[in-house]
């Protein structure tokens, strides 16, 4: 492998480049993706059938604690990267660290988001719109989720193995893994929640 | 035993237990002869665990030919039960299974493995790159689509196929009229063979924007290759909406959520909207690489550089683009009124005119060449004129108000098979044969090969061509079969007799792999054909490592240029070539995939969180996993160029 | 090449004459709707046939005259990049034939979406024709009757038929009297027909719709409208009033023959329209 010293390290093998422009491609048909769940949604918005409309179910508390929270993480995963490019290792864990640990708690509230749906009669079974409501909310939990393990393992490597080509490209691959979770939440929060509240 | 019924065939017949038998006979004949002939530890460390894009690109070719059969079967036995009024050879469900199985093996299991066969094959070796940009994922792309190619097989003999048409529409596919597994089996292994395409679509952009060699610019890409890129473009776009419409499909059917159903806000037509968002432009993920191998082919064997070249790269960016404004073209008559159906009359139409421009640019290209009829040739010289009337056909079915007395008629059925067999079964056939010898290192016969071609065009319109005037009498599509009174039994007879011509032909080209296997000469050159691009300018078959020295491009035409005006194509000295390991973890983990499918369809739900966790180890396994791959030293790279030579001459 | 085009010019000119002896249904105009449409068939047909013709001839042509075997040996074939006359012209005739064909399709488009032409100022007889697996019902809302798997409609009169199906999409089809339109369980659909001669026309669903869709037809007699009422004053007074329970009994998946009932079942189980139904979107 010829590592390219002039370059960031998470750029510096041809490799390394091909992983960050594939990823970003992978970015694009998950943008895909989620366009075709937020079509979805508009259009069986108001299918709502026998069962409750976004107006009576959404609560501004949970949706405001969770967009605080996803939007401090991709500050923090940001700082992460800015600390691994002046090579400080350590920093840079700490910050991953914090951004897992507020998308957890991000987890933790949506968790309790959706027992309170399904407690107040707004099931996956309830009606088209809670279906495709949970659906929606459910894809962008999952994407967390998997980042949560991802992130955990690219820590695990990092301690282990140290700032290589490999890792730091791994770890800037999930950053941006990781901004895209926050675009997505800006989506929901703006056309599901504050659509569905007004 | 009641745990055991659900694996039941709810309509069995004779010929399934023949085939449970045959399958299970097969499987067993498997297994021995690879124990006898000790051959396990070779299909593992030289296919199951390859990385090698050639090899990837032989087992999709594999792949396809054997879902090509499968099809066919289908296809057969369609045009045998309508061959006669009245015939009773199926009945309506078998029938509504027979044609359900045929529209998604052709168009998923079977046109899709074979574009991504050469793509495979050829693409890396255009560009001049040593593999694809992500060999390990490519493996796993292919072993993915493998394992729903499978799962998508077995239902007909476990639990019963899908019987609601390929379309698959909403309610009908719904629990309330589908109650038997079939349409779980549509679901998830079009979703699991689906993931693995998008993988491809991630993998082949990448490559093709990173690994060209150097000097060729995206405008000095061999058409093939331009095609390859804008049909990968089109399935990172396309492919994640077929994702999320099964996702919800699979969702109305295991987990009762109301989205195509008939109550509580269920919106059946969703889902067509849906399917077509992303069937439309599949239809063009079908076309676009067999327009790029007719346009190699036909330069090859013209003698001719392309015609037109920035027109050709132009117009399938065009079509691109088109492909999806105009999904709504499948159902004009949902209702949507005047307005909303001349716009998308006007933009199926206007494909027609990016299309035009190609098939022009083709006759101008064989203009003033000097045209050498050879078996891709003759496919692709046939392609033209029974390309134009699936072409003119479309425009016609485009016009809404006419549609309206087409849709969903054995026009239609036409209209498509005029499209698609000469527009990605010719092709096929034309780039298995120009680049066989790339891929086996020796070449079909041509005798038999035009002896094939002959039969297939043939036959193809024999079995065709009538369907246009059983459409316009108003036959509809899909129906198992129609009384004396209507008239259409003489058309349909003739489209059976069409259909036997048609598998002679096919069977002809199994003879000829057969029997080139056993006589041809393995003493051919890299270049047999005298062709014009980089593939043609490393050994046939070709060396692992594709090419010793990185090619130099200046030109479009880089090997051409090279022969003829001598510009250098490999300069300076061979260095040790880097290369990806080989690995187990795409086949495993697509096993696991299988039984995830397999469990979801039953609705076990213990197997499928167990699978679920497995797959994710062997992701989190490949996080950690070090593989820096190995190096081909400079001496074995020279002792194998050596080989490579002294076979050739 | 020969043994081609002459193969199809045989096959073209055998479909010809077996079409010449009997027209098929969709050329085979009985309204106006169906006309029009025929006509737009037949334009394009001729639109189409001029582009078959040409590429055809192109190609014959260029396959013929720089066949190797003709050349000498020596022949070195040019490089061409191409040429904007050229290429303007093969852009340029298919935008001017696209723009021909869709001036054509609007146009007609929106004449069968809307009252048949010249029946503007008459009151359309309304029928609702709704689906369920395998049969199609006809309830004539005025008349206050109610059919299974046949239509009997007035000749020279519009009629509106109001689509809506109790299952699996259907697609509602008399090929002679004009084109399709879906019957979908959450939405009315429309569909403006009209007859001009009186007879009997094949109705059928032309969407694929399970087990009985091969047998879900039914049938169309046109007549005039004095014939018309007599039927209708004859049905009213002779057939079984349909209750509720054995319209359920007729919802159940199967097929029936021909049916005849007093009332419809509007009152009872009303169709998926105004507030409630349609695109909610």
């Amino acid at each position: 492998m010829k590592i390219d010293n002039t370059l960031p390290l998470e750029y510096s093998t041809e490799q390394n480049r091909m992983n960050v422009l594939g990823f970003w491609i992978f970015l694009g048909a998950e943008v895909m993706l989620f366009a075709t769940l937020f079509a979805t949604y508009f259009t069986l918005a108001h299918r709502t059938g026998n069962g409750p409309s976004g107006a009576e179910i959404f609560e501004i508390a949970p949706v405001l604690i969770e967009t605080f929270l996803l939007l401090t993480s991709s500050f923090t995963i940001g700082l992460g990267v800015h600390a691994m490019r002046l090579g400080r290792k350590n920093a840079m864990i700490a910050f991953f660290a914090v951004t897992l640990l507020l998308g957890l708690a991000f987890l933790g509230v949506e968790i309790y988001e959706f027992t309170h749906y399904v407690h107040i009669g707004a099931g996956l079974q309830t009606s088209a719109f809670t279906a495709i409501l949970l659906t929606t909310l459910g894809t962008h939990g999952a994407h967390v989720t998997l980042g949560l393990f991802w992130g955990l393992f690219i820590i695990l490597q990092v301690k282990k193995r140290g700032l290589t080509p490999e890792t730091a490209n791994k770890s800037f691959i999930f950053s941006l893994y990781w901004h895209f979770l926050d675009v997505v939440w800006i989506f929901i929060f703006s056309f599901v929640y504050l659509k569905g509240m007004m | 035993m009641d745990y055991f019924d659900r694996f039941a065939i709810p309509h069995p017949s004779p010929a399934i237990y023949a085939s449970m038998v045959a399958i299970g006979l097969t499987v067993v004949a498997i297994i021995f002869g690879l124990t006898y002939f000790k051959k396990w530890g070779y299909l593992w460390r030289e296919w199951l665990t390859t990385v090698d894009h050639k090899r990837i690109g032989i087992m999709y070719l594999i792949s396809a030919l054997i879902m090509l059969f499968r099809g066919g079967v289908d296809a057969i036995m369609m045009r045998a039960q309508t061959a006669v009024p009245d015939n009773k050879l199926l009945d309506a469900q078998h029938y509504n299974e027979v044609f359900t199985t045929h529209g998604v093996v052709m168009i998923i299991f079977m046109a899709m493995p074979f574009i991504y066969a050469l793509m495979n094959v050829v693409v890396p070796l255009q560009i001049g790159a040593r593999d694809v940009a992500f060999p390990r994922l490519n493996a796993l792309s292919f072993w993915l689509f493998f394992m729903g190619a499978m799962l998508f097989n077995i239902s007909f003999v476990i639990g019963g196929s899908p019987d609601a048409g390929w379309t698959s529409y909403f309610p009908l596919a719904g629990n309330d009229f589908s109650q038997s597994v079939g349409t779980n089996y549509y679901m998830l292994s079009i979703q699991i063979a689906g993931i693995g395409t998008l993988i491809s679509g991630i993998n082949f952009t990448t490559t093709i924007f990173k690994m060209r060699a150097p000097g060729m610019t995206l405008m000095k890409m061999p058409m093939f290759t331009w095609t390859a890129l804008i049909t990968n473009a089109i399935v990172l776009f396309a492919f994640p909406v077929l994702t999320i419409a099964l996702l919800l499909g699979t969702m109305d059917r295991l987990f009762g959520t109301n989205f195509f159903t008939m109550t509580n806000g269920g919106m059946d037509m969703l889902w067509a909207n849906l399917f077509w968002v992303w069937g439309h432009p599949e239809v063009y993920i079908l076309i676009l690489p067999a327009f790029g191998i007719y346009s190699e082919v036909i330069s090859t064997f013209s003698r001719r550089n392309l015609y037109g070249y920035k027109s050709m790269v132009g117009s399938i960016v065009i079509i691109s683009f088109f492909s999806f404004l105009v999904w709504t073209h499948h159902f004009f008559t949902m209702g949507q009124g005047p307005l909303t159906n001349s716009i998308f009359s006007i933009t199926t139409m206007a494909i027609a005119i990016p299309t035009g421009i190609k098939i022009f640019n083709w006759l101008l290209t064989m203009r003033k060449g000097s045209i050498k009829f050879t078996v891709p040739m003759l496919y692709s010289v046939g392609f033209i004129p029974i390309f134009t009337i699936g072409g003119v056909t479309g425009v016609m079915l485009g016009m809404a108000s006419a549609d309206y007395q087409y849709h969903n008629t054995m026009f239609l059925v036409a209209h498509f098979h005029y499209t698609i067999i000469p527009g990605v079964v010719f092709a096929m056939i034309a780039g298995l044969t120009y680049w066989w010898p790339k891929m086996f290192g020796f070449m079909l016969n041509e005798r038999i090969g035009k002896w094939a071609f002959w039969f297939i065009a043939i036959g193809f319109n024999v079995t065709f061509f009538p369907m246009f005037f059983t459409g316009l009498d108003g036959q509809a599509r899909r129906m198992y079969t129609y009384s004396e009174a209507t008239g259409f039994g003489p058309l349909n007879m003739l489209s059976f007799a069409g259909a036997i011509v048609l598998m002679i032909g096919f069977a002809l080209i199994v003879y000829n792999v057969y029997y080139s296997t056993r006589y041809a000469s393995r003493n051919i050159s890299a270049d047999p054909w005298n062709a014009r691009t980089l593939e043609w300018a490393t050994h046939s078959p070709v060396p692992s490592y594709n090419f010793a020295i990185t090619p130099q491009v200046n030109s479009i035409e880089a090997l051409w240029d090279h022969k003829k005006k001598g510009q250098p194509l490999f300069s300076g000295p061979i260095e040790k070539i880097h290369m990806p390991n080989n690995s187990g973890v795409p086949f495993i983990m697509s096993c696991i995939f299988f039984v995830w499918g397999f469990s979801f369809v039953f609705s076990m739900w213990i197997p499928a969180i167990i699978t679920t966790i497995g797959i994710f180890v062997c992701m989190a396994h490949r996080s950690f996993e070090k593989d820096d791959g190995y190096y081909i030293s400079v001496k074995e790279i020279e002792d194998t160029e050596k080989e490579c030579e002294v076979q050739s001459r | 090449m020969k043994t081609k085009l002459a193969f199809y010019s045989l096959v073209i000119s055998i479909f010809a004459v077996l079409a010449g002896c009997e027209p098929v249904m969709v050329l085979d105009p009985k309204g106006p709707q169906a006309e029009t449409t025929a006509n737009v068939i037949w334009i394009s047909i001729a639109t189409m046939a001029f582009v078959v013709v040409v590429v055809f001839g192109m190609m014959a042509y260029i396959v013929f005259k720089y066949r190797a075997s003709r050349q000498s040996p020596d022949y070195e074939p040019p490089h061409i990049e191409g040429n904007h006359l050229v290429e303007s012209i093969i852009v340029g005739i298919p935008v001017l034939i696209i723009i021909f064909l869709s001036i054509v399709t609007v146009k007609s488009t929106y004449e069968v979406e809307a009252t048949p032409k010249g029946y503007e100022d008459q009151k359309p007889l309304i029928v609702y024709a709704s689906s369920s697996d395998w049969k199609w019902h006809f309830s004539y809302p005025e008349e206050n009757i109610e059919t299974v798997n046949y239509l009997y409609i007035p000749t020279d009169r519009p009629i509106e038929f109001r689509l809506y199906s109790y299952g699996p999409i259907t697609s509602f089809w008399i090929p002679q009297l004009g084109g399709q339109k879906y019957a979908m369980s959450d939405m009315v659909t429309k569909l403006h027909l009209a007859a001009t001669v009186p007879g009997e026309y094949m109705g059928r669903n032309a969407n694929f719709s399970g087990k009985g869709f091969a047998e879900n037809i039914f049938e169309v007699k046109a007549m005039p409208e004095s014939e018309f009422d007599k039927w209708v004053e004859d049905v009213k007074s002779t057939a079984a009033p349909l209750s509720e329970e054995k319209f359920k009994e007729l919802l159940e998946p199967g097929h029936l023959g021909q049916m005849t009932f007093s009332g419809t079942h509007l009152k009872f189980l009303p169709p998926p329209e105004g507030e409630h139904g349609g695109h909610n979107h």
